[in-house]
C-alpha cells in the first residue's frame, strides 16, 4: 500500500477518515502507482468486474420474475421473455453475459500465464483468482439449469453423476445432492439458491483479489518489479481508468453484438425444449467454456479416473507459481518459453473443440493427446524450462530501453508492449 | 493491439463454430430470403398475417401455442391486426373458465388477455390422438431446432417419396430433412390448401414461408425492437468508443512527453 499520510482537506472529512479512512482508500485508489507499460491485455480485470456486475444486476431483475419450480421454470422464463418489460434483453445480456465473463477470464489467465505474473509476490493473487474461476464454473453450470430446458435437465443430470465415480460414498453423494433419487424440483430450487449466493462470493474474494494486488502492485509486460511511485509509474486515475474504459468499451461492442443480433447463437437449441425425463438428446454437451475440461474428462476410460484428471486440470493452476521453477517473469525474455506457451494455447483450444464432438475415434484420440499434453506441460515442461532455458537480459527499469539499452530490449517492447 | 484482435477473432470463431459442431450430420437446407435477418430486420407484416391463418387453420388442430395470447396478435412488432380483428380472432374460440359461484366450470368466447386455446386438454390426450407421438408446442419451436427457421422451412416441403431401401411404419412418413429421415407428421400442407384473403397464391412454398415466419415472430416476439435498439446502441458505444480513443490519446501524451 502506497501513501498512509494522507489527509482530507475539509474539517468533516478528517473527522469522518479518522473514524473510517474510506477517503484514505479513495485516495489510495486513485494514486496508485501503476506501471505505465501496461498493454491492453492488462485491461481484462477491469472488464471483468464490469462483467460480474453485469451479471449480478441482471441476474437480481431476472430473479424476481423467474419461478423456481420444475413445472413453472420454463414457463417462467417465457414469461420473461414475453411479457416482462425489456425481460428479453435482461435475460439475453445475463446468458451472453455468462460467455462474455468467460471469455474475459479466460484471457486473463492466460495473460497471467504468458507475462509470469502468478510467480513471487503475488501467488496469493493467483490462488484466489483459481479460486474465483471455479466459482464462476460452478456458477455458470447452476445458472444453466436453471431455464429447465433439455439441455439444463441432461447437463445436471451428467455433471451430479461424477460425484457417483466416487468410492464407496458417491452413490449417496448424487442422492444428497439431487434431494432425491434423480434432478427433480428439490435440485433446482438449491441450484437457484446456489446460483444467487455465489456472485455475492465471487464478489468478496474479487476485493481480496484487488486487495493482494495492490500490496506489490501490478505486473507488466517486462515483468520487472518497478519502483513506486516513479518514472516507471503513472496514476490509476486518470491513465489506467481512461485506458480500462476504452477497452471496457470496445468489449461492450462484441457484447452488444452477441446481445442484440445472435442472442442464441452461444446455447444449445436444445434448452428450448423443455425438461423432458423420458427423452435424453442425442448430443449432451456442456456450454462452451467447459468443453476443453469436458474433452479431459472424457479422454480418461475410468469414470473415477477421468473425474480425477478434470479436477487435477483446474487444480494444477493452483500450484502453478511453484511448478515454473524460472526466477524471470515475462515470456518476452523467455525464448523457449515463449513457444511452449503458445503450444499450450493451442493445446487448450483443441481440447475445446474435441470436447464439443462426439467422444469417438479420431476425436477421442485427439483428446488423449491433448488431454496429455497438457499435464506434460505443466508437470514437466515447465519445472525444467526454469533450469534449462537461457533467458534475455532483462532491463532494469520499464524506461530503460528507450533511453538507449541493448537494442533487442527495445525491439522486444516495442513488439510486446505497447504503451498508448 | 494486432494480437488482440487475432485472439478475438480465433475465440469467436471457435466459439460460434461450436454452435455448428454438428454440420456433419445436418443436410443443406432450402433458403429462402428471410425479411427479419440483418442488422435492420422486420417482419412481413402481411406475410405474419397470413402465417397465422396457415397455423390456426392447418397446425393449429394439433400443436399448441401454449405461450402466446390473442392480445399478441394486436401488439407493434407482430401480425398487427387492429384490435377490433383481434377481439374477433379471440371471440372465435371456446374458453373454458370458472369456477363460477356455483362451482361449475363453464365455455365462454375468448378474449384478448386469454391463452391461446390448446388443441388437447394434455400431453396424453395428444399422444393418444397422434399414435403416441406428441406434436410439440409450436410457441419457441424455431429456436428448439438447430436448423431454426431454414429447418422448419425446409422440412414443411421435404417429403417425398420413400427410398426403396427405406422401409417406413404405419403413420410414419419419409422427409428429407427430418433427423433420421422419419417423421411421424404426414405432411401438412398441400396447394392451395388455405385461401389466402389478399389474393396471394397458397403453393406450398408460400405458405411453408408464411407460417415460418409467423413462428420465428412467436418464438422472438420482440425480435423487431431488439434490432432497432441493438443498432442504436452499438452506434452510441462505437461514437463513445471514439471519443474516449481520443480523451485517451490526450491524456496520455502527458507521459510520453515526460519521458
Amino acid at each position: 500500500m502506497s501513501d498512509h499520510d494522507y489527509r482530507p482537506k475539509s474539517k468533516v472529512g478528517q473527522w469522518f477518515n479518522d473514524r473510517l479512512p474510506l477517503l484514505t482508500l479513495a485516495n489510495h485508489l486513485t494514486d496508485y502507482p501503476t506501471p505505465k507499460n501496461l498493454n491492453y491485455w492488462w485491461t481484462f480485470g477491469g472488464i471483468l468486474t464490469f462483467c460480474l456486475i453485469t451479471q449480478i444486476v441482471t441476474g437480481l431483475t431476472l430473479a424476481m420474475h423467474y419461478i423456481a419450480h420444475a413445472d413453472m421454470a420454463f414457463e417462467s422464463v417465457e414469461h420473461i421473455m414475453r411479457d416482462v418489460n425489456y425481460g428479453w434483453l435482461i435475460r439475453y445480456i445475463h446468458a451472453n453475459g455468462a460467455s462474455m465473463f468467460f471469455l474475459a477470464v479466460y484471457i486473463h489467465i492466460f495473460r497471467s500465464l504468458f507475462y509470469g505474473s502468478y510467480k513471487a509476490p503475488r501467488e496469493i493473487i493467483w490462488i484466489i483468482g483459481i479460486i474465483i474461476y471455479l466459482l464462476m464454473m460452478a456458477a455458470a453450470f447452476m445458472g444453466y439449469v436453471l431455464p429447465w430446458g433439455q439441455m439444463s435437465f441432461w447437463g445436471a443430470t451428467v455433471i451430479t453423476n461424477l460425484f457417483s465415480a466416487i468410492p464407496l460414498v458417491g452413490e449417496g453423494i448424487v442422492t444428497w445432492l439431487w434431494g432425491g433419487y434423480s434432478v427433480d424440483n428439490p435440485t433446482l430450487t438449491r441450484f437457484f439458491t446456489l446460483h444467487y449466493l455465489i456472485p455475492f462470493l465471487i464478489l468478496g474474494l474479487v476485493v481480496l483479489h484487488i486487495w493482494a494486488l495492490h500490496v506489490p502492485g501490478n505486473n507488466n509486460p517486462v515483468g520487472i518489479d518497478v519502483k513506486k511511485p516513479s518514472k516507471d509509474t503513472v496514476p490509476f486515475h486518470p491513465y489506467i481508468v481512461i485506458k480500462d474504459g476504452f477497452a471496457l468499451l470496445m468489449f461492450m461492442i462484441v457484447f452488444a453484438f452477441f446481445v442484440f443480433y445472435a442472442p442464441n447463437i452461444l446455447g444449445h437449441a436444445d434448452n428450448y425444449i423443455e425438461a423432458n425425463p423420458m427423452v435424453t438428446p442425442a448430443h449432451i454437451v456442456p456450454e462452451w467454456y467447459l468443453l476443453p475440461f469436458y474433452a479431459i474428462l472424457r479422454s480418461v476410460p475410468d469414470k473415477l479416473l477421468g473425474v480425477v484428471a478434470m479436477l487435477s486440470a483446474i487444480l494444477i493452476l493452483a500450484v502453478l507459481p511453484w511448478l515454473d521453477t524460472s526466477k524471470i517473469r515475462s515470456a518476452v525474455f523467455r525464448p523457449l518459453y515463449k513457444q511452449f506457451y503458445w503450444i499450450l494455447v493451442a493445446d487448450v483450444l483443441i481440447l475445446g473443440y474435441v470436447g464439443a464432438m462426439p467422444a469417438e475415434g479420431l476425436y477421442l484420440l485427439i483428446a488423449r493427446v491433448a488431454t496429455a499434453y497438457y499435464f506434460l506441460h505443466f508437470l514437466v515442461i515447465l519445472p525444467v524450462l526454469g533450469f534449462k532455458e537461457k533467458t534475455l537480459p532483462v532491463p532494469l527499469s520499464i524506461t530503460e530501453p528507450v533511453l538507449g539499452g541493448p537494442l533487442n530490449l527495445a525491439a522486444a517492447r516495442n513488439k510486446e508492449s505497447k504503451i498508448e | 493491439m494486432k494480437n488482440l484482435y487475432k485472439l478475438f477473432s480465433i475465440i469467436i470463431l471457435i466459439i460460434t463454430s461450436n454452435s455448428y459442431s454438428f454440420a456433419a450430420e445436418k443436410v443443406e437446407y432450402l433458403k429462402t430470403d428471410w425479411s427479419f435477418k440483418g442488422l435492420f430486420g422486420k417482419f412481413d407484416r402481411a406475410s405474419l398475417q397470413r402465417g397465422y391463418q396457415v397455423y390456426t387453420e392447418v397446425c393449429a388442430s394439433c400443436h399448441s401455442m401454449k405461450y402466446l395470447s390473442y392480445r399478441n396478435l394486436a401488439e407493434p412488432g407482430g401480425p398487427e391486426f387492429s384490435e377490433a380483428q383481434a377481439k374477433a380472432i379471440a371471440a372465435s374460440f371456446e374458453v373454458t373458465d370458472g369456477p363460477n359461484s356455483d362451482g361449475e366450470m363453464f365455455t365462454r368466447p375468448g378474449k384478448l388477455s386469454d391463452k391461446f386455446v390448446m388443441p388437447y386438454d394434455n400431453v396424453k390426450a395428444a399422444q393418444a390422438a397422434n399414435g403416441g407421438a406428441y406434436p410439440p408446442d409450436m410457441s419457441v419451436l424455431v429456436k428448439a431446432r438447430g436448423g431454426g427457421v431454414d429447418y422448419i422451412y425446409s422440412l414443411l416441403q421435404g417429403y417425398e417419396e420413400a427410398p426403396s431401401n427405406v422401409s417406413l411404419d404405419d403413420g410414419v412418413y419419409y422427409n428429407k430433412y427430418m433427423y433420421g429421415n422419419k417423421i411421424r407428421m404426414a405432411a401438412p400442407l398441400s396447394d392451395g390448401l388455405v385461401e389466402y384473403g389478399d389474393g396471394t397464391n397458397a403453393t406450398v412454398e408460400q405458405m411453408s414461408k408464411d407460417v415460418t415466419t409467423f413462428l420465428m415472430w412467436s418464438a422472438e416476439p420482440h425480435l423487431e425492437s431488439r434490432h432497432k435498439m441493438g443498432f442504436k446502441a452499438i452506434v452510441y458505444l462505437i461514437i463513445l468508443t471514439v471519443l474516449v480513443y481520443f480523451s485517451m490519446k490526450r491524456i496520455w501524451s502527458r507521459v510520453e512527453s515526460e519521458v
